[in-house]
């Protein structure tokens, strides 16, 4: 697709089906829809509301010469570079956090001879109006962000003068992702979503995109999503499937139902700083390939530790 | 007896005393929130505190510091949550007054780069990138950094202006079409910066206790304008500090 090509958006659309019926699935079959050189667009942010389960799942299933976006990657964005499934990333930020240090493998990539991986840099809002472009099926939004930086270089990104002012803005392009993969507190079986706390920019990517897989921590009955509608932050039309995982963002974090586990990210980054990047491939061949399912993922979490992450985040969402 | 209290104490107790009159501020995580947290308990009660991951006005559980911009750390008890573009499209209308981020590279005109080290092609090192600072730094209407004052850090000219600052110094900044804002002051564990009215260069302000003009020039790479009389910034005060502490218990930044 052409850059910010809203027309060709418009037409991959109308081979969908909108219609309101049963999108249940299970996660190898929602996986299933994602396809060797899809561009996937990711909701949460960082390590919060990440679908997990299934970026894990698509990683057992194998696609490849994938892009992702993401607003700000988290270790997801190693695991599909240390498999060697990306070939692009954008985003405007690459790591678990500030206390974890710099990706060892966004630096071993980017410093590179030749670089596996071509990310793409721009600032959060930069991409969270590409998305929003996309979700509102327009070639490009102005902006007055990222003017005068060297991400105007490097970013998809021009300069105008405005017809009515004569300032200068910035235009960035739409984005129009093949598959939102998208983690939700609550849907019902037509793939009505609603989420509690921050929405970050997931109903954009969900609205920008071809297909959307939703992975939902419960799913409850239509008459619960009707009680609250102002809840909803996807409708069911724009849903391919919709899939049932507990605990779908973990070891990231889900508000007031578990909290991201800092401690795992500890070992995780230990263990790279002691073996290298390999170890990301190491940790994949236990945690992703290692295991046929979401459930046998879980078994390897002490429940002791699952239940002291859960109590926090109840305590976090009391007023 | 004299109080002691770490180089990132005394960086967020300067930066939340420089907040002044201030009602609206965008925080990154770390030293900017613990200082931002810090001038609402002391001196700025009527101050609302904005985070990147769409958050407004939230409160922090002594014990519990967020480690990140947007996570349920930092919404417990806000007023709103709004999505990213959100957050960031109230910046750009105008509603936050100043902006509250670190760097990894800065230069004399107050850009900031968090991209790479060397050139962009081939860089020496990878850094995580933009996030939002980049947007705080050109939407809000004044910018404080807050940084570490290293010679390697302070460079004449960052390898990637991920951040804008006054650009090339003058009125480089608004012709590049940032109308609004820019640095107001960058403070560092040796004092507190401004920048020179015409030509937007780097100026020192203040002086730490116990610092010489020598080091803050020793531990900058570029010729930083000096003036005449220098005033001193007054110590942490015990109150201060606890209260600090009472919110990072783990010191995971202090």
């Amino acid at each position: 697709m052409k850059t910010g090509d809203f027309v060709e958006a418009r037409r991959r659309l109308k081979e969908k089906s909108l219609a309101a019926t049963e999108k249940l699935a299970t996660l190898a079959e929602a996986a299933s829809l994602v396809e060797d050189g899809d561009h996937i667009g990711i909701g949460g942010c960082m390590f919060t509301r990440t679908p997990l389960a299934l970026l894990m799942e698509i990683l057992r299933q194998g696609p490849t010469d994938l892009t992702l976006s993401k607003n700000l990657m988290c270790n997801e964005g190693e695991w599909f570079m240390a498999a060697e499934r990306a070939t692009t990333i954008i985003t405007s930020w690459l790591g678990i956090g500030l206390p974890w240090g710099i990706s060892r493998i966004m630096r071993e990539n980017a410093e590179s001879e030749n670089p596996k991986v071509y990310y793409e840099n721009l600032s959060h809002m930069a991409l969270g109006l590409r998305f929003r472009a996309g979700a509102m099926g327009l070639p490009f939004l102005p902006t007055l962000t990222m003017l005068g930086s060297d991400l105007m270089s490097v970013a998809e990104a021009k300069t105008m003068t405005c017809p009515f002012t004569g300032e200068k803005l910035c235009l960035v392009p739409a984005l129009f992702p093949d598959v939102a993969l998208i983690h939700v507190h609550r849907a019902d079986r037509f793939g009505n979503c609603q989420v509690d706390g921050y929405p970050f920019m997931d109903a954009d990517v969900a609205a920008a995109s071809t297909r959307v897989i939703v992975t939902a921590e419960e799913i409850i009955s239509e008459d619960e999503i009707r009680r609250y509608p102002e809840r909803t932050l996807i409708p069911g039309f724009m849903v391919d499937a919709v899939v049932e995982v507990p605990f779908g963002s973990f070891p990231h974090e889900v508000h007031g139902l578990y909290r991201a586990d800092y401690s795992h990210f500890d070992e995780y980054v230990d263990e790279i700083r002691n073996h290298g990047t390999g170890a990301i491939r190491d940790y994949l061949d236990h945690y992703v390939f290692g295991v046929e399912n979401h459930e046998e993922y879980m078994a390897f979490f002490d429940q002791q530790k699952i239940a002291e992450l859960v109590d926090e985040a109840r305590m976090l969402v009391e007023a | 007896m004299s109080i002691q209290y770490s180089n990132a104490e005394l960086l967020a107790v300067t930066a939340s005393r420089e907040m002044v009159g201030v009602n609206t501020i965008f925080a990154g995580v770390g030293i900017p929130l613990l200082a931002a947290l810090l001038a609402k308990h002391t001196h700025l009660p009527a101050l609302t505190i904005v985070v990147e991951g769409g958050s407004i006005g939230p409160q922090v559980v002594p014990g519990y510091l967020p480690i990140s911009t947007n996570e349920m750390r930092i919404s417990h008890r806000a007023q709103q949550l709004v999505s990213i573009t959100d957050i960031f499209l109230l910046t750009q209308r105008g509603f936050l007054e100043v902006g509250f981020i670190g760097g990894a590279q800065i230069d004399k005109y107050g850009n900031i780069n968090t991209t790479v080290i060397g050139s962009y092609d081939r860089p020496k090192v990878r850094l995580p990138g933009s996030g939002g600072a980049n947007d705080i730094a050109s939407l809000c209407r004044d910018l404080i950094i807050v940084t570490r004052h290293e010679r390697r850090r302070f460079v004449p000219k960052v390898d990637f202006v991920t951040s804008p600052g006054f650009l090339e110094g003058g009125s480089s900044r608004r012709d590049a079409g940032l109308i609004f804002g820019g640095v107001r002051r960058v403070i560092t564990d040796l004092g507190i910066m401004g920048f020179d009215e015409e030509s937007k260069a780097m100026q020192l302000e203040y002086l730490h206790p116990g610092v010489s003009v020598d080091r803050v020039l020793e531990n900058t790479g570029f010729d930083l304008l000096v003036p005449d009389e220098i005033p001193l910034t007054e110590p942490p005060t015990l109150e201060e500090l606890e209260h600090l502490r009472r919110i990072d218990i783990d010191r995971r930044f202090l």
